[in-house]
């Protein structure tokens, strides 16, 4: 697969702290790929030093097969930058810099009059173009943000925490926004927000104190962490039926424990693939009747607090397929 | 120069917009206009006030085009200094500290384009002053003296900017050294008391910018400048090091991406 962004034991260090340390990544073309980690895990340095703002102490990285120390300048081509906390000049109106980044970028006539009229459309700032960027709030900046890093179709969009000033109505529909651009373009999303990372992120990577502890597809990261364990919801008033149902899956050979909770009842296997295929035929059997039935899959956020959880987290290399 | 035609535009509607340009054509216009009227009536004024309490009587000699054009390039020497080494202070400082250095700086804007686009908008900025305040000294001076000759004038106005430039070169370089305004503009005013005082001393003077002043009032009043040449070599090899210094700190320097 093509690989878009690539970093070779990347290295930042600033006086005694070790912001990054030797972080070996590649970032799948076209993907949605999201950056996590706890607060100064390494995010915002691995943005900037893949964007050319800061200058790595040992390593190198490649984006669009460029080399970010030696060709930044054709890197910036390439791609867009969307900071956490965007400031840009106030006595701009919204419309004036969104034309004037698509002109730093050669942009001209028509061409361009269409382009900033799209990335303004897309962002929902339409009705704001024309007012000072001064006047405009936290959210109207980040919106404006992710126009002006759209107005060149960019091949790499580097996003540091796009969505964290928005409301929900907001998030929503920058997320989709950044969700489309998925096969189109390749965006590397820095955020907390994991529940976003979820919606949109196809694979991920997670940073902690500098370090990469993991990197792989959102998919096959829950399969890797999912725990042998189900979970059933019966209807409610069945408790006789319950009970027996109960005591035959404590019975049985590919089960290792079993708890009740009112109608919910929650299977752990020592024997998964058994267990699958099992259970339901033993529900049926009792004439028990279910609401839902489900292997229980960890979210991301099970994930990201395992691996970072204190000292005893050991780092994983999976690296993205 | 990527991007430079597209970020010097930005820069001169910043300039208009923040109203910077307003400001140094206000005060050198200002200055343009006191300058001859203060030669013309400071004795007027003077013999108003009459005598002295112990009846002797202060006699002053008439105003000339030598006092009005003395007075302008003291009141520049002074007040427009002050402009020039302020000016600058947020140039590049204001867009490090607020972020928006980096933005431009991830586009198809090369440092060099960037760096030089603010100092073309900087000098027009200055030129733009000099200009009106010389336009108003030279229309006042004619009006209530003689007009005086108008390439000598010229001359003179353009020894002006350059001292101004030089002066105002030491902010820009803090500016791009440091990430707040008041440091650099603190870097701009110690380079103008260092130059100043090194001025102290009559042999050194010629070579630092303000040795450009009495050779520009030389120039205005139709006389042949000592060391004219010396004066304008020295200035103009101090801007381009201290600009070269400008360029050495910015070039590798790592942006923050806000404030």
């Amino acid at each position: 697969m093509e690989t878009a962004v690539s970093c070779r034991s990347l290295t930042k260090r600033y006086g005694d702290v070790l912001a990054l340390d030797a972080l070996t990544l590649d970032v799948p073309a076209g993907a949605v790929f999201g950056i996590l980690g706890p607060n100064g895990a390494g995010k915002t340095t691995l943005l900037r030093l893949l964007t050319g703002l800061a200058h790595p102490t040992a390593g190198e990285a490649t984006v669009a097969g460029l080399s970010v120390t030696a060709q930044a300048p054709a890197v910036h081509r390439h791609i867009s930058f969307l900071d956490q906390s965007p400031q840009y000049y106030s006595w701009m109106r919204g419309r004036e810099l969104i034309t004037f980044v698509g002109e730093l970028f050669g942009l001209r006539g028509a061409d361009l009059r269409t382009r900033v009229d799209e990335a303004l459309a897309l962002t929902g700032l339409t009705d704001a173009a024309n007012r000072r960027i001064g006047g405009y709030s936290g959210g109207m900046r980040q919106r404006l943000g992710l126009a002006q890093a759209l107005v060149n179709r960019p091949e790499v969009l580097f996003l540091d925490e796009p969505a964290s000033a928005l409301d929900p109505a907001g998030r929503h529909e920058i997320l989709a926004a950044i969700a489309g651009l998925r096969s189109t373009a390749t965006v590397c999303m820095s955020t907390h927000i994991l529940a976003d990372v979820e919606r949109i992120c196809d694979t991920v990577a997670i940073l902690n104190k500098g370090r990469l502890l993991v990197s792989a597809p959102v998919a096959e990261l829950q399969e890797r962490y999912a725990q042998p364990a189900f979970e059933l919801e019966l209807d409610t008033g069945q408790g006789a039926t319950a009970e027996q149902l109960v005591a035959a899956l404590r019975a049985a050979p590919w089960v290792g424990d079993v708890t009740r909770q009112g109608d919910m009842v929650r299977v752990i296997a020592i024997d998964t693939a058994a267990a699958g295929h099992e259970i339901l035929p033993l529900v049926a059997a009792h004439g028990a009747q279910l609401q839902r039935f489900e292997r229980i899959r960890p979210d991301l956020e099970d994930i990201f607090l395992r691996l970072t959880a204190g000292p005893t987290s050991t780092p994983e290399k999976v690296q993205a397929s | 120069m990527d991007g430079f035609p597209i970020f010097l535009r930005k820069e001169l509607r910043e300039s208009v917009r923040t109203n910077r340009l307003l400001v140094a054509v206000v005060v050198f216009a200002i200055l343009g206009i006191i300058s001859p009227l203060t030669a013309k009536y400071t004795p007027e004024l003077l013999k108003l006030v009459g005598t002295s309490s112990d009846g002797a009587t202060i006699i002053l000699p008439t105003p000339t085009v030598k006092d009005a054009i003395t007075q302008f390039i003291k009141n520049v020497a002074g007040t427009g200094i002050f402009v020039a080494v302020l000016l600058p202070m947020g140039l590049v400082a204001r867009e490090k500290e607020r972020g928006t250095a980096a933005f431009v700086l991830t586009k198809p804007l090369s440092r060099p384009a960037f760096l030089t686009a603010k100092l073309v908008s900087l000098g027009l900025t200055l030129t733009a002053g000099v200009a009106i305040g010389a336009l108003a000294t030279y229309w006042y001076t004619a009006l209530l003296f003689t007009p005086t000759e108008v390439g000598g004038f010229i001359a003179a106005s353009l020894l002006v900017l350059l001292s101004l430039l030089v002066y105002a070169s030491f902010t820009f370089l803090g500016s791009t050294l440091v990430s707040a305004q008041l440091p650099a503009a603190g870097i701009g005013l110690a380079g103008w008391i260092v130059v100043s005082l090194l001025g102290i001393f009559p042999n050194i003077e010629q070579y630092t910018p303000a040795g450009l002043l009495d050779p520009a009032s030389q120039l205005a009043l139709g006389l042949t400048p000592q060391h004219l040449w010396v004066s304008i070599g020295a200035s103009v090899a101090l801007l381009v090091v201290i600009l070269l210094l400008a360029w050495l700190s910015f070039r590798g320097q790592e942006l923050v991406t806000n404030a």
